[in-house]
């Protein structure tokens, strides 16, 4: 009967310390598999999360030319083009539009200020009896050019980029400022 | 039939083995003093968890009615107040129930401090601990942004200002946080999974870690002045004490039941009392006059934000939160040994009246918040009628400047208006004429807390503000520096041209 003992000790005393070739393979394989899947799997996901959806730009109308007079500051609210059909009110932006006059170059110059405080985003209102912009969140004032006159935020008012088109002032449709983020990105500094 | 459903349970039971897992983890022994008075200290954290319940069955109720879709949550939260029937009660209970929570973990979070209970064995669950604080915050961030009202809108805003002041990184964890360009309906859908499924995993996850630790490493024993942590006996000590322990599911557990059954009672009257939270004005980011406020868990870094100096606030915005995780991560790993006793440690008692205080005082600016002007007050706050009483034509003219120029935004007279700059009611007394067309004309040197008005008004306009300002004195005392009219130290020097 010794002679006898389970065949799978027999086996195993045939290779002694290393692993058939066999079943290597299949380690092989099911980690290269294994691998595989995780990545098929993961590109997607990551993509779904946070991959930027990229659009042309899109521009919004303000207004004819003669809406705005010389010298004054407009308040323009729009539905921000780059809103979810089912953003409901959330997509309603405002800028702050100044008209400057024409340039040495004959050109109109316009001034479109975002409405967003460059400190912590909070709405900026304009005061014309003063010509500030007033935050109401942490006491940060502008000048009517939108630079910065006081309080904690670190530059002045962000710039949208505009266009005049057939008459009209166009700016393109702004994303959310903020300060590496900026609206005119490689225009300003 | 009673006996049929018996003999189901007992099978369900013999294949499951539930009653043989966990008969045993109710009835661990714990040290016999928690018995007796001491026991008391013991309440807090099964009241954080039994508020939790509360906060997982009425979220749950709320999930079936809100909308999280940016033009319609508003609306459904609305329906929620008016008119489904117990909507009302069902969000102020969440909201109160979830404000009780913070309350009692951090009550938990202290007496465990201050018991030396977070020594070793239990360093791990104090760091879990930690964690479910953090991720109570996050519940409470995440479930104010679901409010979709202008709070929300701007919180979410400013939320995004300070996370986009990362460097390198900072726009595209915006981006991710708002699901898209603007803030708008993908943020919201962001924060709702945010608020239902990561959070309150994460939550549920490590609450199941604590538990487990606590049940693994035992509850620590009241401490007694002189017993010290050794981590090479304890273990040993903590088992003799443990011999003449009391079951855990027993007397033990009869005053977290109590005292849970008596949070539960508290919060449902306050939220009946008090009622839903919000939402207040609708999320439209045109409407003007939004003043924006933190929930009452964060107005002490709303406050400190606000009064720290600009030149280190991103540090403080992105860097000191993690600073104050680490500390209290590092915790059990700075002190995991010694006396656990609150006599026998000075220090840990007096850190716990330093927080404290400063999280108290922090959160009072935090409510006043002096630094925001008043938007309104220039059109909204008269200038009280006795300071006009027997004023000159120019003084009366200046007093309308003064208004017309919004200075009452900032600058409070008898105590209405803005508190971000100084109550100018007796300002002609310590100011010269100078001295006040200089600070006008000027602000705070460097554009400090004042912008300069130098080309924001004619010098006719100047001149009668300033000669308003004088006039605004105590009754019989003379304008400032007409005395002695050297100038005075520490001030600004006069410019060249004044009115410019
Ligand atoms: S957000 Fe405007 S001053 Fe802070």
């Amino acid at each position: 009967m010794d002679t006898q003992t389970p065949s799978t000790t027999t086996v195993k005393h045939e290779c002694p310390g290393a692993t058939p070739p066999r079943r290597a393979f299949f380690r092989w394989l099911t980690g290269l598999l294994g691998a595989t899947a995780t990545g098929l799997l993961t590109l997607p996901i990551l993509g779904y999360f946070f991959a930027r959806r990229t659009r042309p730009a899109m521009w919004v109308e303000m207004g004819a030319l003669a809406d705005f007079p010389l010298g004054e500051t407009r308040t323009i609210n729009f539905d921000n083009p780059l809103r979810q059909p089912w953003d409901g009110m959330t997509s309603l932006t405002g800028v702050h539009v100044r008209y400057q006059g024409q340039g040495d170059d004959g050109k109109e110059q316009f001034l479109v200020l975002a409405a967003n405080c460059a400190h912590l985003g909070c709405p900026v209102s304009w005061f014309p009896q003063s010509g500030l912009f007033m935050c109401p969140c942490h006491g940060g004032v502008y000048y009517e050019t939108g630079e910065r006159a006081s309080g904690p935020p670190p530059r002045g008012l962000f710039h949208c980029v505009w266009r005049v088109k057939d008459g009209k002032l166009e700016i393109e449709a702004p994303h959310y400022p903020t300060l590496h983020d900026t609206l005119t990105g490689s225009l300003e500094s | 039939m009673y006996q049929l459903l018996l003999k189901l349970g007992q099978w369900i039971d013999a294949r499951a083995g539930v009653s043989a897992t966990l008969w045993p983890m109710m009835r661990h022994p714990v040290p016999r003093s928690i018995d007796g008075p001491m026991g008391w200290w013991y309440v807090f954290g099964s009241a954080s968890m039994t508020l939790l319940l509360i906060q997982i069955l009425t979220g749950i109720g709320l999930s079936m009615v809100y909308v999280p879709s940016a033009d319609k949550a508003y609306e459904s939260l609305l329906y929620l107040d008016y008119e489904h029937p117990w909507g009302w009660f069902l969000r102020a209970l969440h909201y109160y129930a979830g404000s009780g929570m913070v309350v009692m973990l951090l009550i938990h979070m202290t007496q465990v401090f201050l018991h030396g209970a977070y020594k070793y064995p239990r360093e791990l669950t104090w760091v879990v601990g930690v964690l479910l604080l953090a991720c109570t915050m996050g519940m409470f961030f995440t479930g104010q942004i679901l409010r979709w009202d202008t709070d929300a809108y701007w919180g979410l805003a400013v939320g995004g200002s300070m996370a986009g002041r990362v460097p390198v990184l900072g726009p595209f964890i915006v981006h991710t946080l708002l699901g898209g360009e603007i803030i708008g309906a993908s943020s919201l859908s962001r924060f709702f999974a945010l608020h239902v499924f990561i959070i309150p995993g994460a939550l549920l996850a490590f609450l199941g870690l604590h538990l487990w630790l606590v049940l693994r490493c035992g509850i620590s024993a009241p401490p007694v002045p002189g017993e010290v942590v050794d981590p090479a006996t304890y273990e040993k000590t903590y088992h003799e004490e443990l011999k003449r322990g009391v079951p855990f599911f027993g007397d033990a557990l009869l005053k977290d039941i109590f005292f849970s059954a008596l949070a539960v009672t508290i919060v449902v009257i306050i939220a009946a009392v008090v009622g839903p939270k919000g939402p207040n004005e609708p999320p439209d980011p045109t409407l003007l006059g939004a003043n924006p406020r933190p929930e009452w868990p964060f107005l002490w870094l709303f406050g400190l934000l606000s009064l720290s100096p600009p030149a280190i606030e991103t540090f403080i915005m992105l860097v000191f939160p993690v600073l104050v995780l680490g500390a209290l991560f590092l915790v059990p790993f700075v002190s995991n040994r010694g006396e656990r006793a609150p006599s026998r440690r000075p220090v840990a008692v007096l850190l716990v009246i330093v927080i404290y205080t400063t999280l108290g005082v922090l959160t009072y600016e935090g409510v006043q918040a002096p630094w925001s002007p008043v938007m309104n007050a220039w059109s909204g706050d008269p200038v009280p009628i006795d300071l006009l009483d027997g004023r000159s034509p120019l003084e009366l003219q200046g007093a309308a400047v003064f208004q017309f120029k919004n200075c009452r935004n900032c600058h409070a007279l008898d105590g209405i208006g803005g508190r971000r700059g100084p109550d100018l009611t007796t300002i002609g007394a310590s100011l010269t004429r100078d001295q006040l067309i200089t600070q006008i004309s000027n602000g705070t040197p460097g554009g400090g807390n004042m912008p300069a008005y130098g080309k924001q008004m004619s010098p006719a306009e100047m001149d009668a503000t300033v000669a308003f300002l004088v006039s605004l004195r105590p009754n019989g005392q003379v304008p400032a520096g007409s005395v002695e009219d050297s100038p005075i130290e520490g001030t600004t020097p006069q410019p060249e041209s004044l009115t410019e």
